[in-house]
């Protein structure tokens, strides 16, 4: 099975700093993968062993400081690796990324069965460029893939944890998923396969590389864009209460009684 | 000036065949924005099994929605990304809406995006408000950075696609009773192909699960509770006083809730009367999807923990040792 792993790499959200004019402050903050696509990594490499003659091509879209990311993943598994990265690319809303994506897919690896993403990235959090690709390849989507419980070159069957229950779906390839955090452990890099990372290409694609124009990619290529942004602030007043155990229940039980109109006994 | 006009709603059928609550949401924000674009009309679309549209006109006169563009066939009665978006994006081809408003709920966050790919328009995902500019643009907020820097997002493209999580916007319980006129629309699906077949669904048997979005008290656990004595605990608890339990992405990583319970960026969106905070630290990823609660309480013994900051009553203090003494006292 020929597997396309896209992966991005966020800053860290949970440890963002703010500038006095209330922006995020941008220098010095870590750059991560993506958790969400840790998972689909994960997904994507059991695939790969359970499969005979499987390949997996990792993609991302970003600056070229996201080599050191594909080569981590290259460690854990993954064959080869493509960087789509162009300063044109600057600016791309989620449609102008799932163009551009989808658009490089087809250049490098215009026989792939299986693409595979993150349910969402942690920094925008639109669950959409997934699904943007599938269309721009004209493939199924499947997304919230929870686990693959059977798997051929032809066929996934795939378990979707929705707000209602679980759903099991089969879908033919070519096709793309979207996944969810899994339950069985993270992968992690051997030696040697931090060694024979290190030591494969990492293919680099740029705009004309995938045929693209600069009208159809980033912020000329994007649909939406931003007008402003500003500090989400809190609207709570918050009172704070250090007291022995027993005032602590008291209060609690007080407060839940006032703003809940009651509660049973 | 636009060709496009009208605001267009998808009706989500759910599996027990109703309409889920935040198309009801959204009507009752469109109607608002309604008056901002001379009174544009306000529509729906639904897609469902044969019949079953007309058992919902009473609801769609009574919130006031205008026409209702409704596909009717046994293909239809389960969601299928093939037909439901080739159906929605012929649809926006006849009948030009300017702006197109889905939930994002599981189905409409797998149906917006292959939409507004099919239609080459923008998107954007997850609004927390959607108002309409002095240029008679759809302006779009919503959370970006782990809900810690809200962007307000214009559309340069037609329709303006949106999606908008439940609870989000409260149902506004007046209604404004209009005659909808229903408009039934050809299905035409016979040369697609349905690439993803349902084999199997099993709903999820914990019933606190689905029970959030209704809840009036919430009482939810982080990284604090530990481990899974410690939601048990907290279950306890949460039986003790008739709430429902939800959990951070944290406590959900760490394996001790199911992934459908958690509040949050990546979670669901609550607004009980109550929400009880226990042991979770404020991590804007979590905050974002419970701060519009009426009322916060936060028990955690790290004061200087940033949950303090959005909560209404603060309670420095172990949950290990309040909670149980709360059960041998109310229990």
């Amino acid at each position: 099975m020929k597997i396309a792993l896209c992966i991005k790499q966020v800053p860290d959200t949970t440890d963002i700093k703010w500038t006095e004019h209330n922006t995020i402050q941008r220098e010095g903050v870590e750059s991560v993968i993506n958790p969400y696509d840790t998972y689909a990594a994960e997904l994507a490499l059991n695939l790969k062993s359970q499969i005979e003659g499987s390949h997996i091509t990792v993609f991302t879209m970003g600056p070229t400081q996201a080599e050191s990311m594909l080569r981590k993943t290259m460690a854990l598994g993954c064959d080869s690796a493509v960087l789509i990265s162009d300063k044109k690319f600057a600016g791309s809303d989620t449609y102008a990324t799932g163009l551009t994506i989808s658009r490089a897919i087809r250049t490098v690896m215009p026989d792939f069965d299986l693409i595979v993403c993150g349910q969402f990235a942690v920094d925008g959090d639109t669950a959409q460029t997934g699904p943007a690709i599938a269309n721009f390849l004209d493939i199924p989507q499947v997304t919230y893939v929870k686990d693959c419980i059977d798997c051929s070159d032809k066929n996934l069957t795939l378990t979707r944890e929705l707000e209602d229950g679980i759903e099991t779906v089969k879908v033919s390839t070519p096709a793309l998923i979207c996944v969810m955090k899994q339950d069985f452990e993270t992968c992690r890099a051997k030696i040697n396969g931090i060694i024979s990372a290190a030591k494969k290409p990492v293919r680099i694609c740029t705009m004309e590389d995938i045929g693209l124009t600069p009208e159809k990619t980033g912020i000329k290529g994007s649909p939406t864009y931003v007008s402003k942004a500003f500090r989400n602030v809190s609207t709570h007043n918050a009172k704070k209460y250090k007291m022995n155990t027993a005032d602590s229940v008291q209060l609690l039980r007080e407060t839940i009684e006032k703003h809940s109109g009651g509660c049973d006994e | 000036m636009s060709e496009y006009s009208g605001i267009l709603i998808y009706a989500q059928v759910t599996r027990e065949d109703y309409i889920h609550t935040v198309f009801f949401e959204l009507v009752d924000k469109a109607k608002e924005l309604s008056k901002k674009l001379n009174g544009a009309e306000v529509n729906a679309v639904i897609f469902c099994r044969p019949g079953l549209t007309r058992t919902f006109t009473e609801a769609f006169q009574n919130k006031g929605v205008n026409k209702v563009y409704c596909f009717e066939d046994e293909k239809l009665a389960n969601y299928s990304t093939d037909y439901y978006s080739k159906l929605l994006v012929d649809l926006v081809g006849v009948i030009k809406p300017e702006i197109l408003l889905i939930g994002a709920t599981n189905q409409g966050r797998d149906l917006a995006p292959r939409v507004s790919g099919a239609l080459g328009t923008g998107l954007t995902a997850d609004c927390i408000e959607l108002d309409i500019n002095e240029k008679g643009q759809l302006a779009a907020t919503r959370p970006t950075f782990g809900g810690q820097l809200m962007a307000t997002i214009l559309c340069k493209t037609y329709p303006q696609m949106a999606t908008v999580r439940p609870n989000v916007f409260k149902v506004n319980q007046q209604d404004c009773f209009v005659q909808t006129e229903i408009v039934s629309c050809p299905v035409n699906i016979s040369y697609l192909k349905n690439n993803v077949e349902i084999v199997d669904f099993k709903k999820t048997i914990d019933t606190v699960i689905n029970d959030l979005d209704s809840a009036e008290i919430i009482v939810a656990g982080g990284k604090g509770m530990k481990n899974e004595k410690g939601f048990e605990l907290l279950k306890k608890f949460a039986g003790s006083i008739g709430a429902t339990v939800a959990a951070t992405r944290t406590a959900v990583e760490m394996g001790l809730a199911p992934q459908s319970i958690q509040v949050g960026q990546t979670g669901k969106t609550v607004k009980p009367r109550v929400y009880i905070a226990c042991g979770i630290s404020g991590a804007i990823q979590h905050t974002v999807g419970m701060s519009g609660s009426e009322h916060i309480i936060a028990i955690n013994n790290d004061e200087n923990a940033p949950i303090f900051d959005i909560a209404d009553t603060g309670i420095v203090g172990d949950v290990f040792e309040i909670l149980p003494a709360y059960l041998n006292y109310h229990g």
